[in-house]
């Protein structure tokens, strides 16, 4: 299949293999940024194929992953309110809120549905207008712009019946983060490409400035990943921090302009905590005070309510790259993605799930 | 509407696996663990226990098969087949895993009121053509109607009796260490026909479902006398779950070429979109199967003869006897397991 099987071709891996053994001379760690990175290397073993200097850290680039506990029992409550019908990615249903998750609030009545873009909840909303229909919005830079485009278009058809919870997270102030804190070991990143697809290169210059980081923006096949790991090792042995583009044949520098313009028209940055990580200052997007009257949490009043974590769940050193899943003591036993304690064990791009589905064992036993 | 204050309080019981989840109807993890709750302390038995598609009854020197198996497939019609043709099919198909010759089968219809009776007629008519494809008759049937709201148009479970022939042993527990492992065609067609025909997400494909019956193909199978230890047909949770629980039957340890394995552009290109893992999509005329692996060329042969098994293909090795496991060398050559799949297969948000 063109455009897919080219990059996971065998012969091309061992070349990068060979050039990045042939590069590296002392031990370096990289993180990759986004969950669907995570699934590729987990899924072809590339962590396996890399030379022992060469560490891979998994970032908090699972959407599902770093939504807050508190988002989730919101939309919980909201799809167990009669008159609502709560429309959803399907990852989400079986992400744990504080107690339950979306999945047995179906199994108790609610109304939940998972549709495949937001514009197929506004759609529902049109259909049965005696129904307050909500999209739970979460995702990153890359959905955000689908959001948008529902809650303009519910604007302009003047739909009285739709609205979202928004939950959209911006990826930067995340690598921000992570770099800023004292016990961090990432010298390098692989950016999330689909992520730049959108947003173009600009917003990462500051960060490998700030830093002295390199970063590259890399695809999701597994001749992107080890590309991606090549130039980074290159840049680190080279001792450059430049921001370089693995990923061209999808991400312009520019991005891209009209999705930028739209979720500018409707959007604004605002701190918001992260599942496993702290508040981070311009890290989610909310509705404009214009288009307000789509928010669902003010529409429905909903109260905001702080909800401690499971204190057996490590999410948070996972989602920053400190710990990896086998190392967790409740990895594979007391946390299984039929029976998760975190997030990062039910989405397909969650770390905790990438290590688990690919069959890796938990330290104790190997 | 706008200003009404909700609670944050939840009237749920704790999520503490005290309801049916739809997880547990996925085939996968949770289903076994459903049967291991629930089914199997009440209802234990030796011929039950085995966990096999079908149970073997023996009478008077008589080697007899039988299955069951309920259908709620949504839509009601996909490309290559609706409701009616898996419904027969697919019971057909799990008493030809053990080499039986299907003698009969039964139907039984939840209706919900209200359904019309232009596409219940569509679908018998349906499962009759499938069955006299096959050569077998619908023999006895039930018809209970229900109010609307309380089904989803029309259920339809199926069983079916077959006789095994003298000699035949396909008993799930024969994988050996050396033995071939095969598939008889192109894996995942038959669910990626029915979710581009699913409300919310329907997209252009020139992929139909697979959906036939197998018994033609297995008795081809064993006539070519090759050693064939073990069969099962990859329907939920796909040639994964499949191979798994053959690998869990044998105690045998399995090594997938996922290079070798057949996938459709059609297929390959809706689970990219998709964000699903072929091995874990239905298929509903399709079979793997465990041979010698010295015969596993007549074997081929002679499933290349079959119309259902032309593009089939060995696929991997059994090549030990350590815990059960099933592992997939990936394209790249590197090596994972390849797991059950626990809950349903959910598509990815980005």
């Amino acid at each position: 299949m063109k455009y897919v099987d080219e990059f996971r071709d065998a012969e091309l891996a061992r070349g990068l293999v060979a050039e990045i053994r042939r590069t590296v001379t002392r031990p370096w760690t990289i993180m990759e940024v986004c969950g669907g990175q995570t699934h590729t290397i987990l899924r072809y073993g590339l962590d396996e194929l890399l030379p022992a200097e060469v560490t891979l850290a998994h970032g908090p680039g699972c959407p599902v992953c770093v939504t807050p506990i508190e988002l989730i029992d919101q939309a919980i409550t909201l799809a167990l309110q009669p008159q609502i019908t709560l429309c959803s990615f399907g990852d989400m249903l079986r992400v744990p809120g504080s107690a339950h998750n979306l999945f047995a609030a179906r199994a108790a009545g609610a109304d939940v549905r998972v549709v495949y873009s937001p514009l197929d909840a506004l759609d529902l909303a049109r259909r049965e207008p005696a129904r307050q229909v909500v999209f739970f919005a979460v995702g990153f830079e890359t959905t955000a712009p689908t959001t948008a485009m529902a809650v303009w278009r519910a604007a302009q058809l003047q739909v009285p019946n739709f609205s979202v919870l928004m939950a959209h997270v911006r990826v930067p102030p995340a690598m921000e983060a992570i770099l800023s804190s004292p016990d961090n070991r990432v010298q390098g990143f692989l950016a999330a490409g689909h992520v730049c697809t959108v947003m173009g290169l600009d917003e990462y210059l500051p960060l490998v400035r700030r830093f002295r980081v390199p970063i590259v923006v890399t695809g999701f096949e597994p001749i992107d990943l080890l590309h991606g790991v090549a130039m980074c090792i290159r840049q680190l042995e080279d001792g450059r921090a430049d921001l370089e583009n693995q990923y061209a044949r999808s991400v312009r520098v520019e991005g891209n302009v009209d999705a930028q313009q739209l979720m500018h028209e409707m959007f604004a940055a605002v701190d918001r905590r992260w599942r496993g990580l702290d508040t981070l200052a311009q890290s989610a997007l909310v509705l404009r005070e214009r288009y307000a009257v789509y928010d669902a949490a003010r529409r429905f009043a909903l109260p905001q309510q702080a909800v401690t974590e499971p204190s057996e769940c490590h999410a948070g050193e996972v989602l920053r790259g400190l710990l990896k899943p086998p190392g967790c003591p409740a990895f594979g036993t007391r946390c299984t993605p039929e029976r998760p304690l975190g997030a990062p064990m039910v989405s397909t791009e969650g770390t905790c799930a990438a290590y688990f589905r690919a069959g890796r064992q938990p330290e104790a036993i190997r | 509407m706008s200003g009404t204050t909700i609670r944050l309080h939840c009237p749920l019981p704790s999520d503490d696996g005290s309801v049916v989840l739809l997880g547990h109807g996925s085939g996968g993890r949770m289903t076994a663990d459903l049967i291991r709750r629930i089914f199997l302390p009440a209802l234990s038995n030796p011929a039950l226990d085995r966990l096999n598609d079908n149970a073997e009854l023996r009478a008077s020197g008589v080697r007899l098969v039988f299955t069951t198996d309920a259908f709620v497939v949504s839509p009601l019609r996909f490309p290559g087949g609706d409701l009616g043709s898996i419904a027969v099919n697919g019971t057909i198909n799990d008493l030809a895993v053990s080499g039986a010759h299907p003698l009969g089968l039964s139907a039984a219809f939840i209706l919900e009121e209200g359904f019309p009776l232009d596409e219940l007629r569509t679908l018998v008519d349906s499962m009759q053509r499938a069955a006299r494809g096959a050569g077998v008759d619908i023999v006895t049937a039930d018809t209970k109607v229900v109010e609307r709201g309380k089904a989803d148009g029309v259920f339809i479970t199926t069983s079916g009796v077959g006789l095994v022939p003298d000699g035949v042993d396909l008993d799930p527990t024969r994988a050996q260490p050396g033995d071939a492992i095969l598939v008889s065609g192109p894996i995942g067609d038959h669910g990626i026909a029915v979710l581009s025909a699913r409300e919310g997400l329907r997209f252009d494909t020139t992929v139909v479902s697979d959906c036939a019956a197998l018994h033609t193909l297995v008795a081809a199978m064993l006539a070519s006398g090759g050693a064939i230890r073990c069969l099962r047909d990859p329907t939920r949770g796909g040639v994964a779950t499949a191979l798994n629980e053959l690998a869990g039957s044998s105690r045998v340890e399995m090594l997938i070429d996922e290079p070798a394995i057949p996938v459709r552009n059609g297929v390959r290109a809706a689970c990219e979109m998709l964000g699903l893992d072929p091995l874990y999509v239905a298929c509903e005329g399709r079979l793997v199967g465990v041979v010698a692996a010295a015969d596993a060329e007549r074997v081929l042969a002679a499933m290349h003869a079959h119309p259902l098994g032309s593009e089939a293909h060995r696929i991997g090795t059994v090549y030990g006897q350590a815990a059960p496991r099933v592992l997939l060398r990936t394209t790249l050559g590197t090596t994972r397991i390849l797991d059950v799949l626990s809950g349903a297969q959910l598509p990815r948000i980005c």
